[in-house]
């Protein structure tokens, strides 16, 4: 099938397998690596990324479904060069370790501060539900999205 | 050694950071080979089967279809799945890397499609036909170590082996003792699930003969020589790249079967092999850990004083061995004196085979299986004396001034000073005010608890024959012409965040900034030989290889230092980077005698050009850290619902090199264990089935599912490395499990409550409470 679509900014187009999910089509068809797939069942949330601004589970969509949106995924998060406040708050509180879950969890936390700009720590942790990380025990990553929230609304 | 300040002991952020965090690192999957071909496996559905056929025809003609394989292929071709620690006469049954003629558990390789794509790799798997005839499973240990059933008939039965261990008089300290308190202890099964699932991709070059393989290992030198065996493969033209590792704890310490399957169809295709194991492959052929069932006894004065301690126990080995797996109640056997002083000690263990996957080395491997339960057994002995848990650890601790310690089960304790980490915890928590308010609370009505736990672990084992591979690792650090400075180590950091720990170690000694070191792991082609990362061993031994590295550097550099400046050497000091101390104010910068010492135009006639050194460090003795963990847990009264209200752990890891990083692998560690205590179980039904197979139904924790931890921490750094530092990976997981269950069935103790098995899922607390 025919599908285009816009990946990271850039107009994307391929004939792909009806089948074919829409984190290989990242991965394998335009080399965007940095999403993961870390159970293939929608319930780790590493391969999370940007549907039209909505993070999703890319592991769980068909790449065809996507046609005509607007995918971010990590690689694109970051603008000219500068990190997006999400990620500077990863790197400087610590939010990773091995940094396999990390893509997907940055990703879900930007989506997490869209609809929620000033989350308390519950409201984070809830928030951040549907991705897992096996090695910070998630406080870092607490400190990494409330970082995140002070820094955008400085520069808001 | 002396040290700068201006990168050791501080919170330095991670140089690993940026390109994890902008998804450009890469991972064994992110690696492209052109031409690369897909592998797909067929696993055992069956927790014990006789395999009477396995047809791949259709399989053999589907599209994209290069190549299938199944056990009678690989025979006499691959050698057996190794074991590293079994002792000569324990039974053990072979372990093909695909099964011939019979299953033993459930996911066990039976065959593997290779193809084109991925998707038709796994098209073409289903259409492999497997005739199996169920038989029989063992899953429970006791049934297994009566023989109900035998799973391996050549064995003639399902116990590998029988050991004792420990020393002092056991009957003398039973028959003096006032009271004997006894519990049966249950450490259920649990799967490490590692982020990133393993991953192999292998590529032979037939010209060179040179095999290369990516493995998502925490152990690429071991595999590597393991694989040179395993293939028959000259070890000199085989390269194993661990690149980034997506977690590990303890489960890819190990040689699997995939790891030398994939290398193995390379060098008969000619092409490069790719697999990546997905999370249910995981869950059910990739280690797991714990699973031991047993009774502990401890003979005790009625002043609280600990006389002796016997554990019975049955450990499951799983269907087969690892590469480690007899060793792990080894480790429970060491650790049994816990931080007390119990003058005798006895181990008695059976291992046993079930119809599961084997167990291994999971984050503390055998030792939360002590700390558990030690720390279980002293609440229970505080119940029965009427004593405070708290004051019954405290009078058995030895004091700072009796190390080095010797137990009776068997270790020479470094350093250590538990009651400073216990008033630390006390002080800091108000213990007695936490104990007034659970009075008020209850006297409310609810059910809220306070947990203690005091652990000791074992960390950066050494000396060298205590483990099979040795104990050692090591470091080449080379300041290159251009003063930037190369460090190669040999241990294979996989998260833990050594790249940046190994750089402040440096950048403090040569005195460079931290963004002119780099830290090359993970690779055998380009690092000296090394043993990688597990128990805690990466900055204790591969740190301290680094340092003293780091030190003969600076030593060769002084010489040159010496010479160029025309100075006395005795009279130079080497200080931020640059040697002074010369006649007229002179001084020379590291990087200048860098450039000197590979140009070489004007140097000692007997000095070495080049400036670099490698160091192998051999352990003396293991590092014993320690500390006191405290929590307050409330369960709900209608739904058995656990609520961690505190944590707090006050650890003692010696010295802390960044304790940015202590603080994520204590947090790191801390949720792995109460995980144990709340959540996670592998469950196997009778017929071997495992129930728990995806993140559905296997309880790895949420965020929401965890609190905030209170961190605070005493220092007694180690006389056993020159850094001080004894590691930190794994204390939190010690420590935590006893803590927790503590806490919760303390909760319950207004209701009679003694003693719950671990998980303490809402569904047993609600049922204890029913009861």
């Amino acid at each position: 099938m025919q599908l285009s679509l816009t990946i990271n900014g850039q107009p994307h187009a391929a004939d792909v397998e009806p089948r074919l999910l829409l984190v290989h089509h990242l991965r394998d068809n335009a080399g965007l690596t940095g999403t993961h797939i870390g159970c293939e069942t929608s319930l780790c949330g590493a391969c999370t990324v940007l549907l039209d601004g909505e993070p999703v589970k890319s592991c769980c969509l068909l790449a065809v479904q996507a046609e005509g949106a607007n995918i971010t995924t990590i690689e694109g998060l970051a603008t000219n060069g500068e990190l997006h406040p999400v990620q500077e708050g990863f790197w400087e509180c610590h939010g990773l370790q091995c940094g396999y879950c990390t893509p997907g969890m940055i990703l879900a936390s930007v989506g997490l501060l869209k609809d929620n700009p000033h989350p308390s720590e519950a409201e984070i942790r809830h928030g951040l539900e549907g991705n897992l990380c096996r090695c910070t025990g998630y406080q870092h990553i607490v400190e990494a999205v409330k970082f995140a929230a002070n820094k955008m609304q400085t520069q808001a | 050694m002396s040290f700068l300040a201006k990168y050791m002991g501080q919170k330095v952020k991670r140089t690993e950071d940026p390109r994890l965090i902008q998804g450009i690192g890469h991972y064994v999957d992110d690696i492209a080979l052109p031409g690369v071909l897909h592998v797909a496996y067929v696993r055992s559905q069956h927790g014990h089967a006789k395999l009477n056929s396995v047809n791949v025809d259709a399989a053999k003609s589907a599209p994209g279809v290069v190549a299938v394989y199944t056990g009678t292929d690989i025979a006499g071709k691959i050698a057996l799945i190794p074991c590293a620690a079994a002792a000569p006469d324990m039974k053990k049954p072979d372990y093909p890397a695909l099964a011939l003629g019979k299953v033993a558990y459930v996911g066990q390789p039976i065959a593997v499609v290779v193809a084109t794509d991925k998707y038709k790799a796994r098209d073409a798997a289903e259409l492999i036909e497997v005739d199996y005839d169920p038989l029989d499973a063992v899953t429970d240990l006791e049934a297994a170590a009566a023989d109900s059933f035998v799973i391996h008939e050549e064995l003639g039965t399902n116990v590998g082996a029988t050991f004792q261990a420990g020393s002092g008089d056991i009957d003398a300290a039973f028959a003096q003792a006032d009271k004997i308190v006894t519990q049966k202890i249950v450490h259920q099964r649990l799967i490490p699930n590692a982020m990133e699932p393993r991953g192999v991709l292998a590529q032979y070059l037939p010209g060179e003969q040179q095999l290369n393989v990516w493995s998502s290992t925490q152990v690429p030198h071991l595999l590597r020589t393991t694989l040179a065996a395993m293939l028959s493969h000259p070890e000199n033209r085989l390269r194993v790249i661990a690149p980034e590792v997506g977690g590990g704890f303890g489960s890819k310490l190990n040689v699997y079967a995939e790891e030398a399957l994939l290398p193995w169809i390379a060098m008969q295709l000619k092409k490069p092999v790719k697999w990546i194991e997905s999370r249910r492959e995981n869950m059910q052929a990739t280690i797991h850990g714990r699973g031991q069932t047993g009774t502990v006894e401890v003979a005790v004065k009625n002043d609280g004083t600990l006389l002796g301690l016997r554990y019975d126990v049955i450990y499951d080995l799983g269907a087969y061995l690892q590469l480690l797996t007899p060793a792990i109640p080894t480790l429970t056997g060491l650790m049994l004196s816990g931080c007390y002083k119990i003058p005798a000690i006895q181990l008695n263990c059976r291992q046993v085979y079930t119809s599961k996957m084997a167990t291994d080395a999971y984050r503390g491997a055998g030792r939360p299986e002590a700390t558990y339960l030690i720390e279980r057994v002293m609440n229970r002995i505080a119940e029965e004396l009427g004593m405070d848990p708290v004051e019954l650890r405290r009078k058995n601790f030895p004091k700072p001034e009796e190390f080095p310690f010797a137990t009776a089960a068997g270790l020479v304790y470094d350093t250590g000073d538990y009651e400073k980490a216990l008033n630390k915890a006390l002080e800091v928590i108000d213990y007695q005010k936490l104990r007034a308010e659970q009075a008020a609370a209850r006297a409310d009505g609810r059910l809220v608890g306070i947990g203690v736990s005091t652990y000791v672990e074992i960390c950066a084992v050494g000396p060298s024959v205590m483990l099979p591979c040795g104990g050692w690792d090591s470091a080449t650090v080379r300041v290159e012409p251009s003063g930037k400075v190369t460090v190669l180590t040999g241990v294979s950091p996989h998260g833990q965040g050594e790249e940046t720990a190994f750089a402040q170690i440096v950048g403090d000694m040569l005195g460079v900034d931290l963004n002119d070191v780099l830290v090359v792991h993970g690779d055998t082609d380009r690092v000296q030989y090394g043993i990688g990362t597990f128990g805690s061993r990466g900055l204790a031994i591969g740190g301290t290889a680094v340092a003293v590295a780091t030190e003969r550097i600076v030593a060769k550099a002084k010489r040159l230092a010496a010479h160029m400046l025309q100075a006395d050497e005795n009279s130079l000091s080497f200080e931020d980077g640059k040697f002074v101390g010369a006649p007229d104010d002179k001084s020379m910068t590291i990087q200048e005698i860098a450039f000197h010492a590979h140009q070489a135009h004007n140097i000692p006639s007997d000095f070495e050009p080049g400036l670099v050194a490698t160091y192998f460090f051999e352990p003396k003795n293991c590092t014993f850290p320690f500390g006191t963990h405290i929590c307050v847990a409330e369960v709900d009264k209608d739904t058995g619902e656990v609520t961690i209200q505190r944590y707090l752990a006050v650890d003692d890891c010696g010295k802390q090199i960044n304790p940015l990083l202590v603080a994520g692998q204590v947090h790191g560690g801390i949720a792995q264990g109460m995980a144990q205590a709340l959540y996670e179980e592998a469950v196997y039904d009778e017929s071997g089935q495992l129930l728990t197979g995806e993140f559905m139904d296997y309880a790895v924790p949420k965020a929401f599912q965890l609190p905030s931890f209170e961190l605070d921490h005493t220092v007694t750094p180690t006389d056993v490395n020159p850094l001080g530092a004894k590691g930190v990976g794994e204390a939190g997981t010690i420590g935590s499990t006893p803590c927790v269950a503590n806490a919760v069935i303390d909760a319950l103790a207004p209701l009679g409550v003694k003693h719950l098995d671990l998980p303490l899922r809402p569904e047993k607390l609600w049922r204890a409470m029913n009861a």
